[in-house]
């Protein structure tokens, strides 16, 4: 496997002449514009990582007068924070971003769906939008983009969820196909990509996808930001080249007694020590949205996993069994054990639970509820017993 | 209790009445006064005109359109893995002892709502709560005891 070690970059949140990189792109084709993304091999940022130029290829194969454009800022995967910053410090970039996805795929129009955990930068993404939109017209490109708030739904950062908040309803997933590419947002075709995505998009842009392509691994191109957090001297937020290995992100961000590294979040795998050295970061290791949480020998796994569990029952939509009633009994499971009310060995049936609703769950947030578990479970199975 | 008076009225004439404009209005409405009482959500329903089942529906699905009595500053505690590991429970035995109440519950001056929610974002700088849309981060007793202290002088 390629290890490229630990590499700062910035390209994220480097200042850039936005009207330059907006010209360059506006002078391209669309067919110009996707071949450059697809090139480049990127990945979206969110944490499922499909490839950003697949998906606005599909869209701008539709033939639809209505496209959209939808710009996820649903940041709600615990322990990531990177949206937030990046839209505090560098709106430019991502309206801008939106603006050349909307030129690939057709689209005049774009919404932010903005989760409402971060109402307090609206005043300030207003201001700037409202530069931008004048940039775009002196330009003379026809391009609108609106905010839409979410309300405190984690659930929402689910697309299907997210475009049905939009158009007013309760926020729970649809059946797929149709994909958003087809039928998105009001039932039109519909490219969902990520705050970072989009940006590192209009990075693409101004440097070329060969030099992006310079970064990163094979399957995983590029550089990320990362959100830190846990047990580091140093939580916050950091771009890092795609490609180390756990170990060297523990030897940069560690206390010097970290046990395990969570990443992706909630939804994401839990790497004990003893894996550190032979886990990548990415998607030929473990994927991650940028959420980054340590761990020390002090703190016990099974609180992890338990406020975990919480978080999940909370947050599931409800609308399917395997996920609503799979959550609460994974919580209500290790509860038992950890209080000797079940047998160690139920462990096991609460396993083969998991692997169900990854199989059974509508969505996402249902099929990723067991990569948590057992990969904690698996790893610090006698933190859950005893 | 408040009368929502005009507030649906005027919601609407700003966002339309289309479907899409239903959360914009519900957010306008909590955004004021903090909670959804029964009359405001038929009085949307009506505006919109769509079913008030649907009103209650959708607003019952998000945490932020709270359907139940909140005072005029609502606090949300944040309890997911990083706060909880960085001393919540300290920040919420604090706003306990100040305010009186327990979680869950509002000031009988209707002032204050202390409430716990999930992941607000500030993994790194927390412990974090927010105040209605505000976050305060790196928080302690004593810092917490001094904003608290602050709003309560609003």
């Amino acid at each position: 496997m390629e290890n490229k070690g630990l590499n700062k970059v910035d390209l994220i949140f480097e200042k850039i002449d936005n009207r330059e990189v907006l010209e360059k792109a506006f002078r391209m084709s669309r067919e110009e514009i996707i071949r450059e993304v697809l090139d480049s091999g990127l990945k979206g940022r969110g944490g499922a990582g499909f490839p950003t130029g697949m998906k606005w290829k599909f869209t701008a194969a539709e033939k639809s007068p209505d496209k959209y454009i939808v710009c996820n800022a649903d940041e709600g995967e615990p322990g990531t924070f990177k949206d937030r910053e990046i839209l505090d410090r560098v709106s430019n970039k991502v309206h801008g971003g939106m603006a050349i996805a909307g030129k690939a795929i057709g689209a005049k129009k774009g919404i932010v769906y903005l989760r409402g955990e971060y109402r307090y930068l609206l005043p300030k993404l207003m201001t700037e939008l409202d530069a931008f939109q004048k940039q775009i017209k002196e330009i003379g490109y026809d391009f609108n983009i609106e905010y839409r708030m979410g309300s405190g739904a984690y659930i929402c950062g689910e697309e299907s969820a997210l475009f049905e908040s939009i158009e007013g309803k309760r926020g729970e997933p649809r059946n797929k196909p149709p994909y958003p590419t087809v039928s998105g947002l009001f039932d039109k075709p519909t490219s969902i990509n990520n705050v970072e995505t989009l940006v590192t998009a209009m990075m693409i842009m101004k440097h070329g996808a060969k030099n992006f392509t310079q970064y990163g691994t094979k399957d995983s191109r590029g550089s990320k930001v990362f959100s830190v957090s846990g047990d580091t001297p140093t939580p916050g937020i950091f771009e890092l080249e795609l490609g180390m290995t756990v170990q060297q992100f523990v030897n940069e961000f560690g206390d010097g007694d970290t046990k395990a590294v969570q990443v992706g979040g909630a939804s994401g795998f839990c790497v004990p020590r003893k894996k550190f050295a032979e886990t990548i970061i990415g998607f030929e290791g473990v994927p991650t949205g940028g959420s980054m949480k340590l761990f020390n020998s002090s703190r016990s796994m099974y609180n992890v996993l338990h406020n975990y569990l919480d978080f999940f029952t909370e947050e599931s939509c409800g609308q399917c069994t395997p996920c609503r009633v799979g959550c609460q009994q994974l919580l209500k499971g290790v509860e038992k054990v950890k209080k000797g009310e079940a047998k160690s060995t139920y462990l096991n049936e609460l396993i083969k639970l998991a692997d169900t609703m990854k199989i059974a769950a509508k969505c996402g947030l249902g099929q990723s509820v067991g990569n948590a578990f057992k990969s904690i479970v698996g790893n610090f199975r006698e933190e859950i017993i005893y | 209790m408040y009368q929502v008076g005009n507030l649906v009225k005027e919601l609407s004439d700003k966002h339309g009445r289309a479907r899409e404009s239903l959360m914009p209005i519900l957010q306008g409405i909590v955004q004021k006064h903090n909670y959804l009482t029964d009359e405001a959500m038929v009085e949307v329903a009506r505006e919109l005109d769509i079913s008030a089942a649907e009103v209650y529906g959708t607003a019952s699905f998000y945490t932020f359109l709270d359907t139940q009595v909140k005072g005029k500053y609502v606090i949300r505690v944040c309890k997911t893995i990083t706060c909880s590991m960085k001393g919540k429970s300290d920040i919420i035995e604090t706003l306990e002892e100040i305010l009186k109440i327990k979680v869950g519950e509002t000031t009988p001056d209707s002032q204050f709502s202390l409430i716990e929610t999930n992941c607000i974002g500030w993994c790194h700088k927390a412990p974090a709560i927010l105040i209605n849309e505000m976050p305060y981060t790196e928080l302690t007793s004593e810092k917490v005891s001094e904003i608290i202290k602050d709003y309560m002088q609003k």
